[in-house]
């Protein structure tokens, strides 16, 4: 087999900008058998594997694509199955162009080979055309309780799960995901795929435990004297951040945690749902994220006119996954770049207190920044030019300028440690705490990251676990 | 699923029921909430905790039937089922050391104020209440409120039970009459409890109030409960419920529950239009 010496990927198809800016359907949708093998035969296999050491749960990246030239797509399912417990969520949402397509030798000159979209599309045909259920492994014997339902805890109640571990998750809210099912948009991931890897978990044997919040319902303390031998806290970031700037209570001004919440967990965008939002027509997402990509494109569906991203920095320095950013362009999002917010402005009608649209957002006042020297982390921090103020109007501000902590855990704890900015301390090899038997990882540790860093910090935390109990 | 082992009719618009939800009914405390949905389709709505009964394992919710989630709630019987029941949620009403306290209810207010005033009245403090209703129809929990109460006040805004007008009068009355209360703990609409606190502050008594701004998850992570206080950004779900009412923007709270109005009166109408035909 001669190698593909295409110096681009294979396209992925996609709906149409301007068909699916009037739904939630999924925009990518997933090469075809024949797309796989073509984009697999730019794999040149090298030996020393750079792509794996850019995958935070080492993935064995050569033998999954080597299958796929094969066309024995089960098979390179179950070479990414033995690293990653939820492949077509991460074919979907990592950030392969900062991992392991960055390290791929195609990349060099061209485009890397599209790993993503292979992982994607394997993950796919697995579950459209396996539907054996996993075989039950035997019980050890041992209780496990996994705090949070989002990546991390997911990937580690799986891991535990598939060595005989009896393990329970405890989610908050009534429907188990985490981030995967309030905040990441049914157009960039289907939430039934979302569905379908906690359906297999469960048949796994590990049981799931909705509307039990810990540090409230139940204490850490409480469940090691219900029989638990560890836990794992994936309980995810915290609290939204805001600005201190004026006008961030106005109406109209979401945090882009409750925006997305209403949308996605609510279904709000569903005509007949009980949960309101607002439909708005100007809106202004702050924020350079993949949440700020993710709220815009919401607003966007929702029959918004006009859809800004307001972020402090440029196109370079954007935090965002590129895949995101050139979505969020064909769809017509408009990026002001170099634009930092000072205050949010409302509607106020002095003469009639009573006037409905009193305290309702009408525009969001910014300065215009250059990029001054780098800071600490290297990054070019923005500088104000002064007197650049200029009004953009908005009838909706979304801030998505990432979280702080939770308190409910770390509060109700006792011996648990956390770091100043409120992210639990542990220890890096492990995800042990300064608890005896209580593990923790992703962004309840680092604050907002990525999936996949969680699923790797949940990966890390079971192997410790399973270390930790059978001796 | 959570069992609704008791309903209670209160008063035309008011309900009372009690819920199976062994966890919440172990650890709840006055001033805590929960967060619940009727069915599949719901909307979360959070209801301080009306009482709880850690034997039979059951939590008190007490609710004016005044939108969409509220209707449908109220339709369900005892024996049924409600979907999903979280909590208890927000921290608990601060009572340690208090030896004399004015609780001053509005409306379905009374209900959140009454579990407070009961755990006051064994901690051996001395109770006042003051309750304000519209009129002598909507009177709620007078029975439990006189059973915790060393004084207990009525107010009505039409003058057909108790003492014509507001609660904010009684409550001025007893101060000047020399009550040197220790604190006065207010829940009701965001209006009354605006006028309660600026009743209180020429005098100096500390004053707490219980806000219950819209939310969604009530655990601290969507940020739609916010509230400026004392100036700073705080979560009502997670910070609160209860906050010093003396920095508490009222102003800012008001405009912000308003938000959905219309999205809210028109639920409304389709539900209970959908109702109406159902009788038909």
């Amino acid at each position: 087999m001669s190698p593909n010496m295409s110096l681009i990927k294979n396209p992925m198809p996609s709906q149409d900008p301007s068909v699916r800016i009037h739904n939630f359907d999924e925009v990518a949708l997933g090469y075809t058998e024949q797309m796989a093998v073509s984009e697999a035969m730019r794999c040149l296999d090298c030996k020393t594997m750079p792509c794996a050491q850019g995958c935070p749960v080492k993935i064995h990246i050569p033998e999954f694509i080597r299958k796929i030239k094969e066309c024995d797509f089960e098979a390179a399912y179950q070479v990414i199955a033995r690293s990653s417990s939820l492949p077509a969520v991460c074919g979907r949402v990592c950030p392969q162009e900062t991992q392991c397509e960055a390290k791929c030798v195609r990349g060099i000159k061209g485009e890397s080979v599209g790993i993503g979209r292979l992982e994607r599309f394997v993950a796919d045909w697995h579950n459209d055309h396996c539907n054996t259920p996993p075989v039950r492994p035997t019980p050890n014997g041992h209780k496990v309780a996994v705090i949070g339902s989002g990546p991390a805890s997911l990937t580690c109640a799986g891991d535990l799960a598939k060595k005989g571990y009896a393990v329970t998750i405890f989610e908050a809210l009534h429907l188990s995901g985490g981030v995967l099912v309030y905040g990441i948009p049914e157009f960039r991931l289907p939430k039934k795929i979302v569905q379908k890897e906690i359906e297999s978990l469960q048949a796994l044997g590990v049981d799931i435990q909705t509307n039990v919040v810990i540090g409230k319902t139940l204490t850490i303390d409480e469940l090691f004297e219900n029989g638990y031998e560890a836990a794992f806290i994936g309980s995810g970031a915290g609290l939204p951040r805001f600005m201190g700037i004026p006008g961030e209570s106005l109406k109209g001004v979401y945090s882009a945690n409750e925006f997305l919440t209403r949308n996605n967990l609510m279904k709000a965008y569903k005509d007949h749902s009980s949960t309101p939002i607002m439909h708005a027509k100007k809106v202004a997402v702050i924020g350079g994220g993949n949440v700020a990509m993710d709220a815009a494109r919401t607003a966007l569906r929702l029959g918004a006119k006009e859809v800004s991203i307001v972020y402090r920095r440029t196109l370079e320095e954007i935090p965002a996954r590129k895949e995101e950013v050139e979505h969020a362009k064909e769809e017509g999002i408009i990026f002001r770049l170099l634009h930092n917010p000072v205050e949010i402005l409302g509607y106020n009608n002095p003469e009639d207190k009573r006037d409905p649209m009193n305290g309702f957002v009408t525009g969001i006042k910014c300065i215009k920044c250059q990029l001054g020297e780098p800071d600490e982390r290297g990054r070019r921090k923005p500088v104000d030019i002064p007197d650049s103020e200029f009004v953009i109007d908005a009838d909706c501000v979304i801030i998505a300028i990432g979280t702080t902590s939770n308190p409910l855990i770390k509060s109700s704890t006792d011996g648990l440690d956390v770091n100043r900015q409120g992210g639990i301390i542990i220890e890096e090899e492990t995800g042990r705490t300064t608890k005896e038997g209580v593990y923790a990882g992703g962004d309840a540790v680092t604050g907002a990251a990525t999936i996949i860093l969680a699923m790797g910090a949940g990966k890390t935390a079971a192997k410790a676990i399973d270390e930790q109990l059978l001796n | 699923m959570y069992r609704i082992i008791n309903k209670k009719v209160l008063n035309p618009t008011v309900t009372m029921m009690d819920i199976e939800a062994p966890l919440v009914a172990a650890k709840a405390q006055p001033g805590q909430f929960i967060i619940l949905r009727v069915d599949e389709e719901g909307e979360r709505i959070p209801l301080t905790i009306a009482g709880y009964d850690r034997q039979a394992g059951t939590v008190k919710i007490i609710f004016q039937v005044v939108g969409t989630t509220t209707t449908l709630l109220n339709k369900k019987e005892q024996g049924d089922y409600i979907q999903d029941f979280v909590g208890p949620l927000g921290k608990a009403t601060v009572l340690d050391g208090l030896k004399k306290v004015c609780i001053v209810g509005g409306g379905v207010g009374c209900s959140i104020a009454l579990p407070i005033a009961q755990k006051l009245h064994e901690m051996g403090c001395i109770v006042h209440s003051i309750v304000g209703f519209r009129s002598k129809e909507l009177l709620i929990l007078e029975d439990e409120f006189r059973a915790c109460s060393d004084k207990y006040t009525i107010m009505t805004d039409d003058g057909s039970l108790g003492r014509r007008g507001l609660v904010t009068e009684a409550l001025k009355e007893a101060i000047e009459a020399g009550e040197d209360y220790d604190e006065v703990i207010t829940i009701g609409p965001l209006v009354m409890m605006k006028f309660v606190v600026a009743t209180t502050k020429p005098y100096n008594v500390p004053t707490t109030v219980s806000m219950s701004p819209i939310m969604i998850d009530g655990t601290g992570m969507c940020g739609g409960c916010r509230l400026t206080v004392g100036g700073c950004t705080r979560f009502a779900c997670v910070d609160g419920p209860d906050f010093n009412g003396f920095e508490v923007d009222f102003d800012e709270a008001i405009s912000r529950g308003a938000m959905y109005r219309d999205f809210e009166r028109h639920s409304y109408e389709e539900t209970c239009n959908l109702f109406k035909k159902e009788v038909e």
